[in-house]
């Protein structure tokens, strides 16, 4: 049978996620996408991002590659014009055709720019794809007041983004107040407030009745109460219109606010042709959100399965932070239903408003409205989403009582409970996961894409998965191991308050037993040498190191080590490549390039090591922690002194980098890099943290990785000075050191951690906890104290100990270790080449 | 193991060994290799525990490589073991079976302290 050709017409958020869902359900079809921008899919609703220093192909969902690595046919820049429905094939405005047996309309919706005069001229914007704000940033560049025409959620999205151009920013907004949809007067009148604190000028009432030319400003808006204001440039941003001409023009039903008539299947008045998203009309609604275009995407690819799903309407719920202010609005927000009963709480000084409103016998949430503090928002919505029966006295939810409001806890929860809105995903589907050997937060999030949308579930799900795990006596038992009932947190904590210096110090007072495991004394030398940076083959210490801290070298696997000296910023100087050369010769070394821009030394045994290191200290060389879970290298281009291209010193701010943060001991190994310009040569994206070098400064990016599972680093800042760049880093390296469990890289941490990169961005940058100055201080001590740990232990005869081969006899040989020649270098011999040389 | 117990008031040893090295040479908290009859010999020592002395082959069976000795000692559930530095199974100090496969197992030697002598014997 042929497969069936699907043509879907349209590639944002919402027809994107159709394919996907069609790729994954594994129906034969053959999948044409058709896009009207010259780009794939990008996030639309992280548009703002833009500004703050992402590029487009950040906000990417996927790429033209991985596309055609799916076998899915993709065409961009070139719009569907024409439906011809009697002979099933579409015609784009370059004039192809394309056959399909199923369409799928996925157009979206086009901004509302009133009929006002004057509203089509240059300075006259809308905000809604990448393009437009492309035209917003050039327009910016010549204006020093912008205006958005609407005060609804995408136009204080838009706010935020010209305020973030530098623009004195007005929101204009016909209704009473901001967000008058999601929010109640007098939810509104509190964000307005708060918006207004951050230098935003609202007005309300406004009706624009002409736009025409400024006496001081290039435009001036007139309004019908015969006032005015002059300004730069004006984005209209005053709601969306479903883009739905394809549809009118060939004849499909059209909703009375516009929209193909959509059934429970998706399906439009033509038995081939669905429509998805904005451009479809549900029960007479159009939904301007991603969560229910999301869900009509997966119901229309169900319908090429067996499981045939219904869309059923949607959940229009919102969390989200507007200009820094959290807002949050759930169900019958106005409390419209009818005999509704009504609680709000207003606090003018934290400048907080909430309301619940409740069915008429109290026992339901019908809705509620949160403006300033949304932390009671996941527990609410599960009480609303699920139907579940309120506590006695429901305004314990909201008020700051001084008992804390009764816990909901996700036991209490149905497995039919959806648990995150955005993808549809209940309870039920997170237990299967765990069950199918999701075993971590991130695990699950993968599995399930849970939490991954507007993350305004993450609280909850992190509740969950930990309940759950812990119900199945996966050995989240919080505890690091059955030593020390305490996370790693919790430890360093208690070591920190207490300082306390020693392992057996530590387990005396807090721990059981008198010995430990490899499990806990690796981790607690960690906590230990990040504190107080004694040298690791201090006597109290040695015996807590795991493998290669314990000897100052990597072990492989025939019982030799590996030396790395260190060459920070991949810097070095003939002379020094010289040294390393002599060394490696005069003890016959295998050596190897690393990534990290260094070179390994390999075959050495325990008691060359005091040997190998004598030589290279004193050619200049210092340890290079590639045995640690520590600093490792700060890997660097060749930046603006040689390259044509570089905007700074990149291979001077690797070398300040690396000479800084060497010896920091952390929960796991650390690598950094920084690019001389955005042509990124020296792949910082794939680091924990990574500098890129920008005309005005430096961008910072955390928690990349390489490796097996490869994490894109998230942009924390932007434009920084050397300084600030520095003070940055330096926190947010502390406030991972203090915070991440034994042995969890940067990424997993950031994928784990309440909050993702905003929270991490409130705690480093604008240091909401107010704890900078402190992770400041405790690096500042970190760095004084650094000593070079090989330096420091061939002083000392007591370390040197170690490194006998033998107790009885500390030079003698291991007849394990046995090389033979490959390639003009020495490598370990395999067990059928020992004994042929041993029979030999 | 009550050899080391009783070696403790005795200035003899239980058994008659090899000396390798003095008290002084072994690491508390952790090992030391001594070659003892041609062998290699990983040599533990636990002071607090009760025989503090411990010793086994230093061969690992799994890692193939001789590296015993630079274990982390560890006390799993009621058992004392060493951590294999390569691929961390544990090996019990008193038996020499490896927890994680018990089909796996090391040689144990016999050791003790006579004064300030560390003994050690097949």
């Amino acid at each position: 049978m042929a497969k069936c050709k699907v043509v879907v017409v349209g590639n944002g958020m919402v027809g994107h996620h159709f394919v996907e869902r069609l790729l994954a359900t594994g129906a034969e079809a053959a999948v044409v996408v058709i896009g009207a921008e010259p780009r794939p899919a990008y996030d639309r609703v992280h548009l703002s991002d833009y500004f703050a220093g992402k590029r487009p192909e950040e906000l990417a969902l996927t790429t033209r590659e991985h596309y055609a690595a799916c076998g899915v046919e993709a065409h961009f820049g070139d719009p569907v014009v024409a439906i011809d429905r009697a002979a099933k094939r579409v015609v784009t405005a370059a004039g192809r055709v394309f056959a399909y047996d199923k369409l799928v309309l996925a157009t979206g919706s086009y901004p509302f720019v009133p009929p006002i005069p004057g509203a089509d001229g240059d300075a006259c914007l809308t905000y809604r794809t990448i393009d437009d704000l492309g035209r917003i940033r050039a327009e910016a560049d010549r204006s020093r007041v912008g205006v958005v025409v609407g005060g609804g959620l995408l136009g204080l999205e838009c706010a935020n983004a010209l305020r973030n151009l530098g623009l004195e920013t007005h929101v204009v907004e016909f209704a009473p107040g901001l967000m008058g949809v999601q929010l109640d007067p007098p939810g509104s009148r509190m964000l307005r407030r708060k918006v207004e604190a951050l230098g935003v000028v609202v007005h309300t009432e406004k009706a624009t009745t002409r736009i025409g030319d400024g006496r001081k400003r290039r435009l001036v808006m007139e309004f019908a109460d015969e006032t005015s204001l002059e300004t730069d440039l004006i984005v209209f941003s005053a709601g969306i219109r479903p883009q739905d001409q394809l549809a009118r023009a060939c004849g499909l039903e059209i909703g009375p606010r516009g929209g193909a008539v959509i059934d429970h299947r998706c399906l439009t008045s033509d038995p081939d042709i669905f429509a998805i998203g904005e451009c479809a009309s549900f029960g007479g609604t159009v939904f301007g959100l991603v969560g229910p275009g999301y869900r009509m995407a997966e119901v229309a690819a169900s319908q090429f399965t067996a499981d045939k799903q219904h869309f059923t309407g949607a959940d229009l719920s919102t969390k989200l932070k507007l200009l820094g202010v959290e807002v949050g609005s759930i169900g019958d927000s106005h409390g419209k239903t009818p005999g509704a009963i009504c609680l709000s709480y207003t606090d003018e000084r934290r400048e907080v408003y909430k309301r619940i409103n409740l069915s008429p016998d109290g026992k339901k949430l019908l809705g509620a409205v949160l403006v300033g503090d949304t932390s009671d928002y996941s527990a609410l919505h599960q009480y609303y989403l699920n139907g579940l029966e309120l506590p006695a006295e429901p305004e314990s939810l909201i008020f700051p009582a001084a008992s804390p409001a009764p816990a909901l806890g996700p036991a209490a929860l149905p497995e039919g409970a959806t648990i995150c809105s955005c993808h549809n995903v209940t309870k039920g589907a997170i237990l299967a996961a765990i069950d199918g050997g999701a075993l971590s937060l991130a695990d699950v999030k993968g599995a399930t894409r849970a939490s991954t949308g507007c993350g305004g579930c993450a609280p909850l799900l992190k509740s969950l998965v930990d309940h759950e795990l812990a119900a199945r006596g996966v050995a989240v038992a919080r505890g690091l191991c059955e030593h020390f009932p305490f996370t790693r947190q919790e430890l360093f904590h208690i070591v920190q308050v207490e300082e306390i210096r020693t392992f057996d110090e530590l387990l005396a007072r807090h721990g059981r037993g008198r010995v430990g495991c490899d499990l806990c004394k690796p981790a607690v030398a960690s906590i230990l040498a990040s504190l107080w940076n004694e040298h690791p083959l201090a006597k109290s210490h040695a015996p807590l190191q795991d493998t290669n801290d314990a000897f100052l070298a990597n072990l492989q696997k025939d019982g030799t080590y590996s030396v790395v000296p260190r060459i920070p910023g991949g810097e070095i100087t003939p002379d020094k490549l010289i040294a390393i050369g002599r060394v490696a010769k005069k003890y016959n070394l295998y050596t190897k390039i690393t990534g990290g821009q260094r070179i390994d030394l390999f075959g050495a045994t325990l008691a060359q090591l005091p040997h190998i290191w004598r030589e290279l200290i004193d050619a200049g060389f210092e340890t290079g922690h590639a045995y640690g879970k520590a600093l490792r290298t700060v890997k660097s281009c060749v930046g603006s002194t040689w390259c044509r291209y570089g905007v700074q010193d990149s291979v001077g701010m690797a070398i300040r980098l690396e000479n800084r943060y060497k010896g920091l001991r952390a929960p796991h190994k650390i690598k950094a890099a920084v690019s001389g310009c955005t042509r990124e040569c020296a792949e910082v994206q794939s680091k924990d943290f990574g500098v890129i070098a920008t005309d005005k400064g430096w961008n910072l990016y955390v928690c990349g990785n390489g490796g097996m599972k490869p994490r894109h680093a998230d942009l924390l800042a932007t434009d920084l000075d050397d300084e600030t760049l520095i003070r940055t880093i330096d926190r947010f390296l502390m406030f991972y050191v203090r915070t991440a469990d034994r042995l969890q890289r940067t990424s997993v941490w950031l994928d784990n951690l309440e909050g993702g990169i905003d929270y991490l961005r409130e705690v480093v940058v604008e240091d909401k906890l107010g704890i900078g100055a402190e992770l400041e201080a405790q690096m500042a001590r970190v760095i004084d104290s650094y000593r070079c740990e090989w330096k420091a232990t061939l002083e000392d005869p007591e370390k040197l100990k170690r490194f006998r081969q033998f107790v009885n006899d500390p030079d003698g040989r291991d007849e394990r270790v046995v090389f033979v020649t490959e390639r003009g270098q020495i490598r370990p011999a395999r067990e059928e080449e020992r004994t042929a040389l041993e029979s030999a | 193991m009550m050899e080391a117990k009783s070696s403790e008031a005795a200035p003899l040893p239980a058994f008659p060994g090899e000396v390798v090295c003095t008290l002084d040479d072994l690491v508390p908290g952790g090992g030391v290799c001594a070659r003892v009859a041609g062998q290699q010999v990983a040599i533990f020592y636990l002071p607090g525990e009760a025989p503090p002395l411990y010793a086994l082959g230093n061969f690992d069976p799994i890692g193939r490589a001789n590296v015993l000795s630079r274990g982390i000692l560890c006390k799993i559930g009621d058992e004392l073991a060493v951590a294999s530095p390569l691929y961390k199974q544990h090996f019990s100090l008193r038996t020499g079976r490896c927890l994680e496969d018990p089909q796996v197992a090391v040689p144990v030697w016999r050791v003790s302290l006579v004064g300030e002598c560390v003994v050690v014997a097949p």
